[in-house]
């Protein structure tokens, strides 16, 4: 049931942390992946974790015309694609009164308008075949907001509503669009707090710790495979207990 | 019957499964053959792969009925 053998998939945002684990717990459950990210040494490591071909697609998602070749490339690799996975994103982060319209346009660009751009460019054989998967990973701060963040939220909620609406218009070919929401989760850029804020996060979260990169990848399993089939339009909220909602 | 819309009708028949009787020149894809919205996009992605042409957004809008399509392909393919 959460078998993937010979589906195809695409991850933007391949090269490191939630995108690896991703990549590589889709590849485990049995689909060929193609990676996508702009560091291609990192796209190269996940690949050889992941020990079988997996088609490398650098891709700069903040160029709308790279972007718009990353579809036909990975379809051309791989024979088409079943499962696409927005997971690239980045922040900006600034009080409102001092964001800068560069920051709020960078960040709408990655986190939202190439996951539109890609949706769009899959739409077309995910129809013609009846089947598709389309995930993206939205952030708590994109249902909670977050101080300082007006701009990353404002994405990561846009992303919700852009699936919610796409997964009403494709529900009926076959094609299921859902979020994941993930709360805290230990990477890089945790591992750089210090005790104090470690401590005020911790406060908020009743599962009293952070979570992993691979507790987001097994909800991408589960909604890539068959037994996730009659869900659309949803938000899996994954964050320890942090918005029970 | 030109084999153009002998070509088109079979597409319509196998999308919308109608009776090809039903596909006549002045049938509506929405209001007489059952069509929604992303039925007729689909149509069009399907005469663009059986004839080979690519039909740009405002010239789809304007393809409603099955003559509209076959007009078109005809002049398309001509």
């Amino acid at each position: 049931m959460f078998d993937l053998t010979g589906k195809r998939a695409l991850v933007t945002g391949a090269s490191g942390g939630i995108g690896r684990e991703i990549a590589k717990a889709l590849a485990a459950a049995g689909a060929i992946v193609a990676l996508s990210g702009t560091r291609v040494g990192a796209l190269e490591d996940t690949a050889k974790e992941i020990g079988k071909d997996s088609p490398i697609l650098p891709c700069n998602l903040s160029k709308l015309d790279d972007v718009d070749k990353l579809v036909p490339s990975a379809e051309a690799a791989m024979g088409g694609i079943d499962i696409l996975v927005n997971n690239a994103g980045m922040t900006r982060d600034n009080l409102f009164m001092r964001m800068k319209d560069e920051e709020w346009d960078e960040v709408i660009a990655v986190n939202l308008t190439a996951a539109f751009h890609l949706n769009r460019a899959v739409l077309r054989s995910m129809m013609k075949q009846r089947f598709g998967r389309i995930i993206g990973i939205s952030s708590v701060v994109g249902v909670m907001g977050n101080p300082g963040q007006g701009n990353y939220a404002a994405s990561k909620a846009g992303l919700i509503g852009m699936n919610k609406a796409l997964a009403h218009e494709v529900a009926s070919r076959g094609i299921t669009v859902n979020s994941i929401a993930p709360g805290f989760i230990a990477s890089a850029m945790t591992d750089e707090l210090n005790d104090k804020q470690r401590e005020a996060i911790l406060g908020t979260i009743p599962a009293n710790r952070l979570g992993t990169a691979q507790e987001i990848a097994g909800c991408a399993v589960f909604l890539a495979s068959d037994a996730a089939g009659y869900i659309t339009g949803h938000t899996l909220n994954v964050n320890g207990g942090m918005a029970m909602i | 019957m030109s084999d153009v819309a002998d070509r088109v009708r079979k597409i319509v028949v196998e999308h919308l499964n109608v009776d090809a009787e039903k596909v006549v020149e002045k049938a509506s894809f929405i209001d007489d053959l059952g069509a929604d919205s992303l039925d007729q996009v689909e149509l069009v992605m399907a005469f663009e792969e059986e004839f080979s042409v690519e039909i740009p957004d405002d010239a789809a809008e304007q393809i409603q009925t099955f003559g509209d399509a076959v007009s078109f392909l005809t002049k398309a393919v001509g």
